[in-house]
């Protein structure tokens, strides 16, 4: 068996400031097979993937293609080894057109100087074809869908001669017979020798196109097994891990009247699938509930609308027995809503500014004195307060917000919430991308909140986390509640059913019905 | 109860964030030396250093407004030709004043009047481009350019290119008493530079006090989080363009009261003096950072150096010069000293994860 491995790593270890992505982690990639890779987020899978295809140098570690030995990967010795990645996130350029962008930086040449744009545009129809796809190679990419952007990503792909293609998450974007056309090419591609490395959080696609699978957990390798030898229940259980999953449930939580009301919220957005889809739940004060989904589910749909952010939405908002109006995050703030959101660096801090002014940011207004003047006392007290309830370690609040660990820097964006004095908490993915020791704090923070009377929505795609601390769940599929679980009725397996349902194709969805 | 530590910088540091004091330092030195050993004139002499402070007022004020609107992360191109503009109106209305061919009838105004016309002018004129900015997409730097162009050109309209002179009043018309902006002084200081210190103060109380100035300052840093935070960022900004053109319209008005006439072209180009102080005093372009004092400074730098050049014997071509070489040196200085926060910033963080694994 050891023959069939055309790509070898071993020992990969990847050590960011502040966090180790992967902890020596060895990966063997089988010829002509689909290689799957599964983890929760964070256990590093994107990482290895982009240390495979040169974007990220390994601390440690080697990698083996071929028979020859490498320490790293550049992307140009990648290229040359024929391995091709198409990337979670779209890399395309919207600005130019279908053909401009699966050659670009490798442009095809009439004379030196000179591209020639007949012979692209007509090799890269000739790629759309064979993706089945009716996109002309002279539309602009600004005006594709999503799912057809991702085709572009795979026809780029596609467009150099690849022996081994890595495809992260290629169907979080597409529909559903836009999935079974992906599958088809997979498929295709096998027979034509070429090697699949195939990452997905849908675990029914795995079991149907996957031959191998490797299971990473906290950055480092659980196992690696022939597909045929596994089923969902075990991928479940590996990629959460049976005993480590601490529980920060004090049961010391008295819930408490309803604090927050949705009724049939529903939001179109610009896809033809509604994003909210007559979403409606209950919180308790006291409460911690969990929603959890896959990507694209609705989950920070669900909490932006809540927060006021979007626009175009109808339906039921009441917090504290208060029916919440137009959308106006000001307006929601002072009413006693705040979130946590999910992207720390882009949505949650002002990189400029120092630790306290980013912490006081959003509750300028509750110490603020003759409604225009910033009381010096009164800003140094609540940072202060903040600093050592929330324990955020740093040289001082004055420091530049940048120059703290991410989860720090989390627990800013957490105590920046806080200082509104909120009765309801909305949590977006509040662990993604730290370190362990600050997941911990994180988790027993919301439990002394909970236990204080707040109510928490904890929007997260980890089980395990689920588990530790929710008193109920909700589960989101494409936009629509799929699932509904007390305390003793969460298991893993429900909630992975639960958020397949809006996602199965075709086929999977019949198999099920026959089982 | 603060057992927090508050201040952590080095000596390197502080020389490199007082490089403007210390440049205007450097070049009041030089230019003392040359001109008193060359020509035997005391350029440290009170009424020169008025003189210079108040050419310094013009470009100041035009630049505190800018300051504001450069921390929010935009551009505001159009405040010289909104002093052109708002000169030539308050010109217009004191020489012709306001004639009602239906009524046949001509309306003067009493100069008070018209300087606060000018100024609500002003201000529209900043809501404009506020409003353009946030409501309609626009890039400060189209909108504002835009602007620029249909200031000055109602400038050139309002006289058909004709300067506006003699804007003293007449006493039977009841409109005297505008030249005493420009040449009236309280304590032997023109207003000018009063109405300069004034603006300073209330700006600086602003942008360190108030959950106004806050929020400028977040809006530039991230857009985005400062709107998830409650900023709300649209009214913010068209504020802040207001203001800008508030501080336009204050110099329209001082500008033609010190000539006590008004010309269409006055301005050109002021917003590019504006826009060197707030980069010299240490304003970023991206946004976020910057503060109104160091641009105060930086206008000074560009003052004391024009002033003195000037008094030198400098051509004018060759300080157009030295003015592009200062204003290159001073964003080159901008980047050595990020680099050096970014450098301290992770020898802090070694420190405190050394620390969290002792």
């Amino acid at each position: 068996m050891e023959n069939n491995v055309i790509l070898k790593a071993e020992g990969i270890r990847k050590v960011y400031p502040g966090t180790t992505a992967l902890k020596g982690v060895d990966f063997n990639v089988y010829q002509g097979k689909v290689n799957v890779l599964v983890g929760e987020n964070g256990a590093g899978k994107s990482t290895l993937m982009k240390i495979l295809s040169g974007v990220e140098t390994p601390t440690s570690g080697k990698i083996t293609h071929n028979g020859s030995v490498f320490t790293h990967f550049t992307p140009k010795t990648a290229s040359e080894q024929g391995i091709g990645i198409i990337y979670q996130e779209l890399n395309l350029f919207p600005n130019m057109n279908v053909a401009e962008n699966i050659f670009l930086g490798k442009e095809l040449e009439s004379r030196p100087g000179w591209i020639d744009h007949k012979e692209q545009e007509s090799r890269a129809a000739d790629l759309m074809k064979k993706l089945e796809q009716d996109i002309d190679p002279r539309t602009l990419v600004q005006n594709l869908k999503v799912g057809q952007q991702q085709i572009v990503e795979i026809a780029k792909a596609l467009s150099e001669e690849v022996s081994i293609l890595i495809m992260d998450e290629p169907t979080s974007a597409l529909s559903k017979t836009e999935v079974d056309v992906l599958f088809q090419i997979i498929d295709e591609l096998k027979e034509n020798g070429v090697t699949i490395i195939y990452i997905s959080h849908r675990l029914e696609e795995l079991i149907q196109i996957g031959d191998y699978i490797t299971v990473l957990r906290d950055g480092a390798l659980i196992t690696e097994k022939p597909m045929e030898e596994v089923n969902l229940q075990w991928i479940v259980s590996s990629m959460v891990g049976g005993d480590s999953s601490k529980i920060f449930h004090s049961g010391n939580r008295s819930i408490g009247k309803t604090v927050l009301s949705v009724k049939d919220l529903f939001l179109q957005g610009s896809v033809e699938e509604p994003l909210l889809n007559n979403v409606s739940l209950e919180l308790k004060k006291g409460e911690v509930l969990g929603i959890y989904g896959l990507l694209g589910a609705g989950r920070s749909e669900l909490l932006e609308s809540i927060m006021g952010l979007h626009e175009d939405i109808s339906g039921e908002i009441v917090c504290d027995d208060e029916v919440l109006g137009e959308p106006d995050i000001r307006d929601r703030i002072q009413k006693g809503i705040a979130l946590v959101p999910e992207d720390r660096q882009r949505e949650g801090l002002v990189q400029s500014m120092s630790v306290s002014h980013n912490l006081t940011l959003a509750g300028l207004w509750r110490i603020v004195q003759k409604k225009v003047h910033i009381g010096s006392k009164k800003e140094t007290e609540s940072v202060d307060n903040m600093f050592q309830g929330m324990s955020i370690k740093a040289a001082g609040p004055e420091v530049l917000i940048t120059s703290l660990s991410g989860g720090n820097q989390q627990k800013v964006v957490f105590g920046k919430s806080l200082l509104t004095n909120p009765k309801v908490l909305l949590l977006d993915e509040p662990t993604r991308g730290i370190d362990v020791g600050a997941k911990g704090e994180i988790f027993n923070i919301m439990n002394d909140l909970a236990e204080k009377g707040l109510g928490i929505l904890l929007v997260t795609s980890e089980i395990k986390e689920i588990m530790a601390i929710c008193d109920r769940v909700i589960v989101l599929s494409k936009g629509k509640v799929t699932g509904h679980f007390e305390k003793n009725e969460i298991s893993e397996e429900a909630l992975v059913n639960a958020s397949a349902i809006g996602h199965m194709t075709t086929s999977q969805r019949t198999k099920r019905e026959k089982a | 109860m603060s057992s927090l530590k508050r201040k952590d910088i080095s000596v390197g540091m502080v020389l490199l964030q007082l490089r403007t004091v210390i440049a205007l330092v450097l070049l009041t030195i030089v230019f003392t030396i040359l001109l008193q050993s060359g020509k035997g004139i005391n350029f440290l002499h009170p009424l020169n250093l008025v003189t210079i402070a108040k050419h310094v007022a013009i470009t100041g004020i035009l630049a505190i407004g800018m300051t504001f609107v450069i921390i929010t992360g935009g551009i505001d191109l159009s405040v010289g030709s909104i002093v052109g503009l708002t000169g030539m109106i308050a010109g217009g209305l004191i020489h012709e004043g306001l004639v009602l061919n239906l009524f046949g009838i001509t309306i003067y105004f009493h100069v008070l009047v018209i300087m606060l016309i000018c100024l609500v002018l002003g201000v529209l004129l900043g809501a404009v481009n506020g409003l353009m900015i946030t409501k309609l997409n626009v890039a400060p730097f189209i909108g504002t350019l835009g602007i620029m162009y249909i200031a000055r050109g109602f400038a050139n309209i309002r006289s058909g290119g004709a300067t506006f002179p003699n804007l003293q009043g007449k006493p039977e018309l009841g409109n005297t008493g505008f030249p005493i902006l420009g040449a009236g002084r309280i304590l032997g200081i023109p207003l000018s530079i009063w109405i300069m210190i004034v603006l300073l103060l209330v700006t600086l109380y602003i942008s360190r006090k108030t959950p106004l100035g806050r929020h400028i300052y977040a809006i530039g840093g991230n857009k985005r989080a400062a709107e998830l935070s409650g900023v709300q960022v649209g009214r913010t900004t068209t504020l802040v363009y207001m203001f800008s053109g508030f501080c336009a319209a204050m110099v329209g008005l001082i500008i033609s009261s010190q000539l006590v006439a008004s010309h269409p072209a006055t301005g050109e180009s002021y917003e590019m003096n504006a826009i060197a102080a707030a980069v010299l005093g240490g304003t970023s372009l991206s946004g976020g950072i910057g503060t109104v004092t160091g641009t105060i400074v930086g206008a000074f730098v560009i003052g004391v150096l024009s002033d003195g050049l000037v008094m030198l014997g400098v051509s004018e071509f060759w300080q157009n010069v030295i003015k592009g070489f200062v204003i290159i040196a001073a964003v080159v200085f901008d980047q050595m000293q990020q680099k050096m926060n970014a450098r301290s910033t992770e020898q802090k963080d070694k420190k405190v994860q050394k620390e969290k694994t002792a």
